[in-house]
């Protein structure tokens, strides 16, 4: 029989990367939480690639730590490898992936909630959802239960009305074998909320002991680890080598031989998959020309022999995965442990939310990751942590948090799904910045850690330790420019080692910094007053001497988009009855509701004469309120 | 849709064009006709459902004016998305004139310059390029101008401008692609072809670049001024460019003490020219006034005509003049070819280049001097129908195109990583992207303000 069993400031439903966040950074900042998961065994799951980061990836999580999330301490803490992806291509796209132990990482999480104060961890599926005349919002259990709460945050991932398919098999699943959300979806459906089918899928995983390793090439980690939190003080360690392996002609044949027992072929799913991450069947189609792809095999933690097999996922039936596997080299003798299978699921269209991801019609509903259209664990981690973020400072009456897009990929991220909306699952990508020179994952505490101060995420402790660090920067930034060095034999000697022009008067670190060819590294010799200070520190003073002049180009620019990004329009503008404003621009702006004339102006749609009548309308309003 | 009261212009290039049109624009623009325009058929304006063409004619009291074609559009079909009254009279700017006042007299208000497009964009029926271009075509005065206008409405700048940015894009999506995807063994563009596309781009940019003086030259003229010591014939030479009596010319030294100043078309080069006052010490205080604003006429002329007697030897204001020309487009003319010689012209020639002679009086040389303004302004192999800037803005464009190019090829020179050349690649598309009103930025919006008076 229902009964009444709790009321809560804020509900998340889902624990999975977004909603781990969202309850975290909504119970830290004081409100009272419940985070609802359909199974307490894979709280934080790692459903697909056993790994956190990549490009762009990597600063989503540095990001999401600098403001006080989470995930990049849990990555650190079950770190099973780690690399910097794309040195030599600039810090502006140096990446950080970890492979992680993703059961421990799950424990890590759980403990995380358990131990969090003011926060819940309940499991139970639910099953209804609906807003009282109060206000608030009431959330039923599958055992009846009914909860109240201010704000609820729909983290859901591919829960949500999941169907998975295996070939011509298929049936109602969540990810990994866990019951999916069935009623949820028909629940929000009835208070008015459209939702759409997605897809995604993932690779099979075979047993290590299959595995003819010693014939596939090692891919180690760093030596120099680089952990994801600016405030780890832990010791990183490799514990176990990926392997990289390559599919050839034969795998060609066989996939190609059963395309038409693919459901995605056969069009039996009608979900929209990630153009980002193609199932194997996809890339051999569509890019034909192509004889091999590679293939990494990652180990999913030191107390499993599971690999995961990345790069070939497929939604073919188990048969032809099998065939396909065993004709690529290493997996000659390989046992499948689980089966590729793609996985369609409800999802929300981006363009109901408000840049604080709270909906735009439904007052105190919040959406995070995949639920929001989005692909992968760090993008749901950060609107989970944004979301978690606005539902408290909605409770306490304080104005959202909306990150601009010059000042993170986090606000990136959020400005594209909310302005332009998603037709495939969103994939963060280091191009979709335009100001990636200044958004990197070396500076991301230097971009945010005041923001999580302020808001309360980041304590005094950390923040002044984050003080110290910019003192030594400018500090040792001073240095440099005092620091000559004569143009002795020695110096000219590393110079045209490492082919930059010689000197022949004196010249200053800072001068020679700003040479492309020369690093600290090469110096120290010769810097003999050089103070023992962080590697971090000199790498920020270095990146900061090289690259002053693209640096200060785009950042003129974030100054001129700036100037558009904080003047307001208030959510109850009637665009309709704006003079001048095209018929395409009337419903895109109807719809969307930018917050601000910098959002407008990105809505695909809205040209500029459209954004000079805005200005014109907002001048004009300004000066009818005088 | 705006609720405006009617405005009125004559939307014609002045001029003695075969037909002229006064267009009248806003809610009452059929009511304001009918006060003066009696159709042969006697139906009022203000019963036509639009899309029509009235024949009758336009009388100021009881006097016929002229015999003229009213064509009628209703809002929201028309240009400016108002009603829409044209009147088609016959060409003549006295004519266009007297109507024009006719109208202004029967209700409607004077439009300020741009003000039929700034309707036009205000009530939906046009986007900044081509209310730019549109801008453009108002002020292009000459024939050539108007075509150079039309075909960029045609779109054959945005075409251009498409085709140099597809390479850049190319080039863009490439090194995203092999940064994004580390894993998939995305080759490396080599240093050749980035270097390449870079360049080959710049190189596009620069040439619409330099088209700009001569885009301007055919669109929106240029600044001209007639330049020499008192009564050398600077008033002949303008009267003689203008084609009637301009400036008054008599004997008196200092006749002209103010600038006159001109627009005149010629072989489709567009010169607003300035006849300035003769250049020399005196105690007159309105005619040292006019000396000063001479010199300031010569200081921003783009293109300078230096007149010389040839009847008399060079004085010292005529070196001051010479002097005075020093880094200007300068075109030294010999007035007075009819008299006999007194000056060295080997000084002119040595200082200011090859002199052209001419009578302002008989008007030998005319057609020598036309020639050599359009060398000067390299017009005569300009093609107008290819792509071209004709605006300010869109010079500012390129102009950030071709400076985040420069930096790209800067950092490949200097060996910096590829993410220092992708963003200098971004910056320029998205300069060129603005061009063509992609892309809004506040600069944008500076212009629209800075062109249209808008607000309260």
């Amino acid at each position: 029989m229902e009964y009444f069993a709790k009321d809560y400031q804020v509900i998340v439903i889902g624990a999975g990367h977004a909603g781990i966040e969202a309850g975290l950074a909504a119970a830290r900042l004081g409100c009272e939480t419940c985070v609802f998961t359909i199974n307490l065994d894979w709280v934080g799951n790692m459903a697909c690639n056993p790994s956190i980061g990549g490009t762009s990836k990597g600063h989503l999580v540095r990001e999401i730590d600098a403001l006080g999330g989470e995930m990049g301490k849990a990555a650190d803490a079950n770190t099973l490898q780690s690399r910097i992806l794309n040195l030599g291509k600039g810090p502006a796209v140096h990446s950080l992936r970890a492979q992680i132990d993703r059961r421990l990482y799950s424990d890590y999480m759980k403990h995380a909630l358990e131990t969090q104060d003011g926060l819940d961890l309940r499991q139970a599926e639910i099953v209804d959802i609906r807003k009282l005349e109060s206000g608030k919002w009431q959330l039923k259990t599958h055992l009846e239960a009914v909860y109240t709460a201010d704000c609820v945050i729909l983290a859901t991932g591919t829960f949500l009305s999941g169907k998975v398919y295996v070939g011509d098999v298929s049936y109602e699943s969540g990810p990994d074998g866990m019951f999916p959300a069935k009623k949820l979806g028909e629940a929000l459906k009835n208070i008015g909320i459209p939702t759409r089918r997605f897809k995604t899928g993932t690779p099979s995983r075979v047993n290590k002991k299959t595995v003819n390793c010693e014939e596939l090439e090692i891919q180690n980690g760093d030596e120099r680890i680089v952990p994801f939190s600016f405030d780890n003080e832990l010791e990183i360690k490799n514990k176990l080598p990926c392997y990289v392996t390559y599919t050839n002609l034969e795998t060609k044949d066989v996939i190609l031989k059963n395309l038409h027992r693919s459901p995605l072929y056969s069009g039996k799913i009608d979900g929209k998959g990630p153009r980002y991450c193609p199932s194997i069947e996809d890339k051999i189609v569509r890019f034909a020309e192509k004889d091999r792809h590679q293939i990494f095999i990652e180990p999913c933690g030191e107390h499993t022999e599971e690999m995961y097999l990345q790069g070939l996922s497929s939604s073919l039936p188990e048969d032809v995965q099998l065939k396909f596997i065993r004709t690529i080299p290493g997996l000659e003798n390989a046992e499948l442990m689980r089966t590729a299978y793609a996985i369609e699921y409800d999802c929300v269209d981006p363009l109901a939310l408000k840049s604080s991801l709270e909906f735009l019609d439904y007052d105190g509903l919040f959406g995070a990751g995949q639920f929001n259209g989005s692909s992968g664990y760090e993008e749901a981690a950060a609107q989970g942590l944004v979301a978690g973020i606005n539902a408290a400072r909605k409770i306490k009456g304080q104005p959202p948090l909306i990150l601009e897009r010059s000042g993170s990929y986090i606000g990136t991220l959020i400005d594209d799904l909310v302005t332009k909306g998603c037709s495939d699952p969103y994939r963060m990508m280091t191009s979709r910045s335009e100001y990636r020179l200044l958004l990197r994952q070396d500076n991301a505490d230097r971009r945010l850690t005041p923001i999580g101060h302020e808001i309360g995420l980041i304590s005094d402790e950390r923040y002044g330790k984050f003080l110290k660090k910019l003192d030594l920067i400018a500090a040792e930034k001073e240095r440099t420019k005092k620091t000559v060095f004569s143009p002795t034999d020695e110096l000219n000697n590393i110079l045209v080692s490492r082919e930059t022009s010689r000197v022949t008067t004196g010249v200053r670190l800072c001068d020679l910094l700003k040479r492309p060819q020369i690093g600290y590294e090469c110096l120290t010799e010769l810097d003999k007053d050089r103070p023992d200070l962080p590697f971090e520190i000199f790498e920020q003073v270095e990146i900061d001497i090289k690259y002053e002049g693209y640096i200060k180009r785009q950042q003129a620019q974030v100054d001129e988009m700036h100037r558009l990004e904080v003047q307001t329009l208030s959510d109850d503008i009637d665009y309709n009855s704006i003079l001048g404003l095209r018929l395409e621009a009337r419903e895109k702006l109807s719809k969307i509701r930018p917050h601000s004339i910098g959002q407008a102006s990105r809505i695909s749609g809205v040209s500029p004469s459209d954004i000079s009548v805005l200005l014109i309308y907002l001048e004009k309003e300004r000066r009818n309120d005088k | 849709m705006t609720d405006l009261s009617a405005i009125a212009a004559i939307s014609t290039p002045l001029g003695t064009g075969g037909v002229g049109i006064i267009r009248i624009s806003g809610k009452n623009s059929t009511e304001i006709a009918d006060r003066i325009f009696v159709a042969a058929s006697s139906k009022k304006l203000t019963e036509s459902k639009g899309y029509r063409a009235h024949f009758g004619r336009i009388f100021d009291g009881e006097t016929p004016v002229d015999e003229v074609v009213c064509l009628v559009f209703r809002a929201p079909h028309s240009y400016t998305g108002e009603d829409v009254v044209e009147i088609n009279c016959h060409g003549g700017i006295f004519l266009m004139k007297k109507i024009l006042r006719l109208v202004l007299q029967n209700g409607a208000q004077p439009a300020a310059p741009g003000e039929f497009t700034k309707r036009a964009f205000l009530n939906g029926k046009l986007n900044l390029s081509e209310a730019e271009s549109v801008m453009t075509l108002i002020s292009a005065q000459g024939e050539q101008g108007a075509n150079a206008a039309f075909n960029q409405l045609e779109g054959k700048l945005s075409k251009k401008i498409e085709s140099i940015n597809s390479a850049l894009l190319d080039l863009a999506a490439h090194i995203a692609a092999w940064v994004d995807y580390p894993d998939d063994e995305i080759e490396e563009l080599g240093e050749n072809e980035l270097r390449n596309t870079i360049v080959n781009a710049d190189l596009e940019i620069c040439k619409l670049l330099s088209t700009f003086d001569s885009g301007m030259a055919v669109t929106s003229g240029v600044e001209a001024a007639i330049v020499g010591k008192p009564n050398v014939g600077k008033s002949t030479l303008m009267n003689l460019l203008t084609g009637f009596d301009r400036s008054i010319v008599t004997e008196i030294e200092g006749t002209t003490r103010d600038v006159v100043e001109e627009t005149v078309n010629l072989n489709g080069c567009i010169l607003r020219i300035s006849d300035t006052a003769g250049i020399r010490e005196t105690g007159d205080l309105v005619e040292k006034i006019g000396v000063e604003k001479s010199r300031k006429k010569l200081e921003r002329a783009a293109i300078v005509f230096a007149v010389f007697d040839q009847s008399k030897p060079l004085s010292d204001e005529d070196f001051e003049l010479i002097k005075d020309c020093r880094g200007k487009n300068v075109i030294p003319i010999i007035n007075k070819s009819d008299l006999d010689i007194q000056l060295d012209v080997g000084i002119i020639k040595e200082k200011l280049g090859e002199p052209l002679y001419i009578s302002a009086k008989s008007g030998d040389g005319y057609d020598e001097l036309c020639d050599r303004i359009a060398d000067l302004m390299r017009i005569k192999n300009f093609d107008t129908t290819s792509a071209m800037l004709v605006n300010e803005r869109q010079r500012q464009c390129c102009e950030k195109a071709d400076l985040a190019l420069k930096d790209a090829q800067n950092a490949l020179e200097l060996g910096l990583t590829p993410d220092a050349i992708g963003v200098c690649v971004d910056d320029a598309i998205a300069a060129l992207l603005e061009l063509t009103g992609q892309r809004a930025s506040e600069a944008v919006v500076d212009e629209v303000f800075r062109q249209f008076c808008v607000g309260k």
